[in-house]
């Protein structure tokens, strides 16, 4: 019987040799006269064994990692095909603990099914949730979606559903659903990983928010960093399109929906909604004042429901099992479930999607395993560049939306970046404000200048150059950009720097916290 | 700029110029032709655009990834971003621009590299991070970024 064996075409396994892996396995059974199907997957998260080799038996998938193309001979040598025991033998992939104890929804898929096959996709349950809504109106659809719970997964949480709703209730002849694929913030890879390991799902996931405000054009703003992920996206494209599910006529219900991939061009700020359409316009990434929203005045002036990659793959389930399954997950107003991405330093990075409301310490160490360095933990950053340092007595707090703005933090898009303890959170500080000023659009002067206002200052700071009354005026440069800016960057980097000021104050030569009120 | 560029231009932006909001898929089409874009294409792109000739600087401008110089025959972007901090990219910088002896946004003498930085290439969980041109590799000490530029380099043409 011809073996099956998958190794993944995830940027983040090829970025390990993957494809050396896979070449290595087909001229290993090749000079064995053995007979084998391999398929590219998607990856199933758990990068330190990237790259994984998974070989089908008859009791599930049994996987190897991290496999390089030495020991290749050796893993056909020990019967890889029949999944027999060697070295790198990790048993059921499934079995193994970081995988098992995840509860994956969204990603479901990722790393299982071939991502460009229509018809492995239709066999693990996808376009389920589209046949579903096809004999529903858009106001069911809606009301469906906000039944669920969902949240944007962007990291505004704000509700799917009213967003939808707000877009169907504005009168239009032309309304767009554009996909905010242009995933910038630092520790996050779980839209990535969607697009390579399982594109229909959001295609699937277009096509709904285009029946449920009758938007007849989709665009997926993807940035140019992801040159794998534009590769799958549009193959996947152009299968959706020959087997009907896109064009003039979605499925045989007399509704059209086009979609497009259009390429980012390197900057961070399309990835706020309104800088993305300005974008996507043919214009400067400037942001727009709101309102009036996106969902009133979009793309071209149109009604325009803009979603993050995660938030539209989550939408299918929602009805291929119900809003009410949807719901049982997670806690509080946090519903259903958050593809956590563990980076930096730590042992075991990769992609946890479990329901919301564990903390960050079960994450940090029974899911990550402690720091890569084997150093304590000082401090974690989440939600990207413009998200809070936490240090390790905050490690307890609940994963939910509003316990996080409850310590002033956000969980942002659910990216978690360790630092060990030889960090320098003065440095770190800088940095926030250093990327703040490369990355400004430049259209709120708070944002535009105070950035490198910030890196002035907090430089005096460091070098102990009349230290307490820049500290003071650090304080104050950060309440000017968070009051004086329009959006998201200017008006959030003081978080990762006060954040860094009031949990690591020696860091900055800060002796007397309570002059400082960092409360 | 050679004669036939401006034919090239042309005929990108003509084959474009339709798509609603073209500009961008425009000058990525020039890039990926040219390897840059150059500053006659602003006029010929303004006038087929119905846009003034500052606007399409503008854009052009704007973004990090156009060029209005070529680059050297690979990009080597390194993350400076902070997963990748978390792991030693910056000591990982300082020995490139060392190696290479350019600054970022530098191209070196032989035209070979031309060094960028990035922030973040989503392939955090195997920090520090680095991109040739398509590709990106994972865990990149400085040992290792040195046979990576070695493997570049002795890549056929």
């Amino acid at each position: 019987m011809k073996a099956t064996v998958y190794i993944p075409q995830d940027s983040g396994a090829l970025s390990l040799g993957a494809e050396a892996v896979a070449n290595a396995v087909q001229a290993e059974a090749r000079k064995r006269g053995q007979e084998l199907q391999l398929i590219r997957n998607g990856s199933r998260g758990m990068y330190w064994l990237e790259p994984l080799v998974e070989v089908v038996t008859a009791a599930g998938r049994v996987a190897y990692g991290p496999v390089s193309p030495p020991d290749v001979p050796s893993l056909f040598e020990a019967g890889l095909l029949e999944g027999a025991n060697h070295l790198l033998h990790l048993g059921l992939t499934e079995e193994i603990p970081y995988f098992r104890n995840q509860e994956r929804m969204t990603s479901a898929r990722v790393g299982v099914i071939d991502p460009t096959s229509l018809e492995d996709y239709c066999a693990h349950e996808g376009f389920r949730g589209l046949r579903n809504t096809l004999s529903l109106s858009g106001e069911q659809i809606i009301k469906e979606l906000i039944e669920s719970g969902l949240r944007g997964r962007g990291g505004a949480a704000f509700p799917t559903g009213i967003k939808w709703k707000t877009a169907f209730d504005t009168p239009s002849e032309q309304k767009y659903v554009v996909c905010n694929a242009d995933e910038g913030d630092s520790g996050t890879f779980s839209d990535r990983m969607i697009m390579e390991g399982d594109p229909f799902i959001l295609i699937e996931g277009m096509i709904i928010a285009g029946l449920a405000i009758n938007a007849s054009q989709g665009y997926i703003y993807l940035r140019s960093e992801y040159p794998h992920a534009l590769r799958v996206l549009n193959l996947a494209i152009e299968k959706a399109y020959e087997a009907g599910y896109l064009g003039e006529d979605v499925l045989g219900s007399g509704r059209k929906f086009d979609l497009e991939v259009r390429r980012g061009a390197g900057a961070y700020i399309c990835g706020e909604e309104t800088a993305l359409l300005e974008s996507l316009e043919g214009k400067r990434g400037m942001i727009r004042y709101r309102p009036p929203l996106p969902a009133v005045v979009g793309l071209f002036g149109k009604p325009t429901i803009i979603n993050n990659v995660i938030t539209l793959a989550s939408v299918p389930i929602i009805f291929d099992k119900g809003a009410a399954f949807y719901k049982n997950y997670g806690v509080g107003r946090s519903r259903g479930t958050l593809p956590f991405q563990l980076a930096g330093n730590i042992k075991r990075g990769g992609l946890v999607e479990k329901s919301f409301g564990l903390t960050l310490r079960e994450l940090l160490y029974d899911f990550g395993g402690g720091s890569f360095t084997g150093r304590p933990i000082r401090a974690v950053q989440i939600g990207g560049p413009l998200g809070a340092y936490l240090p390790e007595s905050q490690f307890d707090v609940p994963l939910d939306y509003e316990a996080f703005s409850g310590i002033q933090a956000m969980l942002g898009h659910g990216g978690v970046v360790a630092f060990d303890d030889t960090v320098d959170m003065a440095k770190m500080a800088r940095f926030a404000m250093e990327f703040c000023a490369v990355e400004s659009c430049g259209k709120c002067t708070p944002c535009r200048i105070g950035s490198t206002r910030g890196v002035e200052v907090i430089d005096k700071i460091i070098q102990n150059r009349n230290r307490n009354a820049n500290l003071h005026l650090l304080r104050d440069l950060c309440d000017i950009m968070v009051n004086g800016s329009l959006c998201g960057l200017g008006g959030l980097i003081p978080n990762p720097v006060l954040s860094a000021m009031k949990h690591f104050p020696g860091d900055f030569g800060i002796k007397d916290v309570e002059k400082f009120s960092l409360a | 700029m050679t004669v036939g560029s401006s034919e090239d231009i042309a005929s990108i932006v003509k084959a474009l110029k339709q798509k609603p909001g073209a500009l961008l898929p425009i000058l990525h089409g020039i890039q990926e032709e040219l390897g840059y874009v150059p500053s006659e294409a602003i006029p010929i792109v303004a006038s087929e655009l119905n846009l003034t000739r500052a606007e399409v600087h503008g854009v052009v401008s704007f973004y990090h990834d156009f060029r209005s110089k070529p680059s050297g025959k690979h990009v080597v972007k390194i993350c400076q971003a902070e997963s990748c901090q978390a792991m030693g990219s910056v000591e990982l910088t300082t020995f490139a621009k060392e190696k290479l002896g350019v600054d970022f946004h530098e191209t070196t003498k032989d035209e070979v590299f031309s060094l960028e930085p990035v922030y973040c290439l989503g392939n955090c969980a195997c920090s520090p991070a680095v991109m040739v041109d398509e590709e990106v590799f994972g865990r990149v000490t400085p040992q290792c970024f040195q046979k990576i530029l070695q493997e570049v380099m002795g890549q056929p043409e």
